[in-house]
């Protein structure tokens, strides 16, 4: 099977780093190329829908801002709560949504699956079949997530795979990766730190990374 | 699954193994390249309306996916994620009755006579990407 295009050829797109996204990526050239023939069916689709009465623009807006507030900061606010909270540690360890809705983010119908990363076990979280993600605590997906290398790769070398993204683990660490599907999606709870006894819960989710939560990372150390 | 080992690094011998081609984990890939950028306003718009018209029982994620996986492997390799989605979502829409191909044919080309660029043709107020 040939490699994935988007995965090798794609970084050649020049951009500035002046005038970031919310999210605190580099916006994508899109306004001012020559209209798309997928980009025209988003127009037309959008316009039938509203002129049908099925969504407003407002809605679609809303949709979007809400898309768009979601972020790993909400994920590390979950981790830092059971990092501190034995009993909501607990709870989310027993089930995730219901956990995660308590601090007020929105979860849906999802069944969510907190999976803890110890001394002894190291979690990852793929989606082998397509790019299912816990996006309601983290977000969207980083475009590698959804793309063949790691779908392929992870579930059989997932060594291999987290060397890659800087991640040595030792021999006698145990890894478990988690594929999941639409409806039951997982989050990596990291490992607390060493040296973090004295830091409050906000400190402590400024460690938390995006990649951390889905086990290619670990937390970050203290400064 | 558990992993203790993995130092060898074995393709199947054979892909003729009754998985269809979205089925790609144990398969071979390239190394991982990460990527850092935000989705461009048509894509997030494209999103929207899956969630929107999904949420409002017009189709279900198992129909996005039918879509998704019957496009096969060539829409996998050459079209971007959401090219992909628009593709699904575009055709569940029109299986659900919302509107006809018909009707998206003659807005397809009310909308390519408006302009040359996505900020034209889609009448944004501005030429930028946000929308607010």
């Amino acid at each position: 099977m040939p490699h994935d295009h988007d995965h090798d050829h794609n970084h050649d797109v020049p951009h500035s780093h002046e005038g970031m996204s919310s999210s605190g990526h580099p916006y994508r050239a899109d306004q001012d190329q020559p209209l798309t023939y997928w980009q025209n069916m988003e127009i037309a689709m959008r316009e039938l829908l509203i002129e049908k009465g099925v969504t407003t623009e407002l809605e679609v807006m809303h949709t979007i801002d809400q898309m768009d507030s979601r972020s790993p900061a909400d994920g590390a606010k979950v981790v830092a709560r059971a990092w501190c909270d034995p009993d909501f540690r607990a709870r989310l360890m027993a089930d995730a949504s219901e956990a995660s809705r308590e601090m007020g983010f929105d979860i849906g119908a999802l069944k969510l699956i907190a999976v803890e990363n110890t001394a002894d076990i190291h979690n990852v979280i793929v989606c082998t079949l397509c790019s299912c993600y816990p996006r309601n605590l983290l977000g969207f997906p980083p475009d590698w997530y959804k793309q063949r290398a790691y779908r392929a790769r992870v579930v059989k070398t997932p060594r291999a795979v987290l060397r890659e993204f800087g991640l040595e683990l030792p021999d006698d660490v145990t890894v478990r990766v988690h594929d999941s599907t639409a409806d039951m999606r997982y989050i990596v709870i990291p490992a607390r730190p060493q040296g973090t006894e004295n830091l409050d819960e906000t400190a402590l989710a400024a460690l938390v990374s995006r990649d951390s939560m889905i086990g290619v990372a670990r937390a970050a150390s203290p400064e | 699954m558990t992993d203790t080992n993995d130092k060898t690094d074995t393709p199947p011998a054979t892909q003729t193994d009754g998985r269809r081609w979205h089925d790609m984990g144990g398969l071979e890939g390239g190394p991982i390249v990460a990527d850092d950028h935000d989705f461009a306003l048509w894509e997030k718009r494209v999103d929207a309306l899956q969630v929107i018209t999904s949420t409002k029982g017009y189709f279900t994620v198992d129909g996005l996916r039918r879509c998704l996986e019957d496009m096969g492997p060539e829409a996998f390799e050459t079209m971007s994620y959401y090219e992909r989605w628009v593709v699904s979502v575009n055709q569940n829409l029109l299986e659900s009755g919302v509107y006809s191909n018909t009707e998206l044919g003659a807005k397809m080309a009310e909308v390519a006579a408006r302009g040359l660029t996505y900020g034209d043709c889609a009448q944004d107020g501005d030429s930028g990407h946000d929308h607010d």
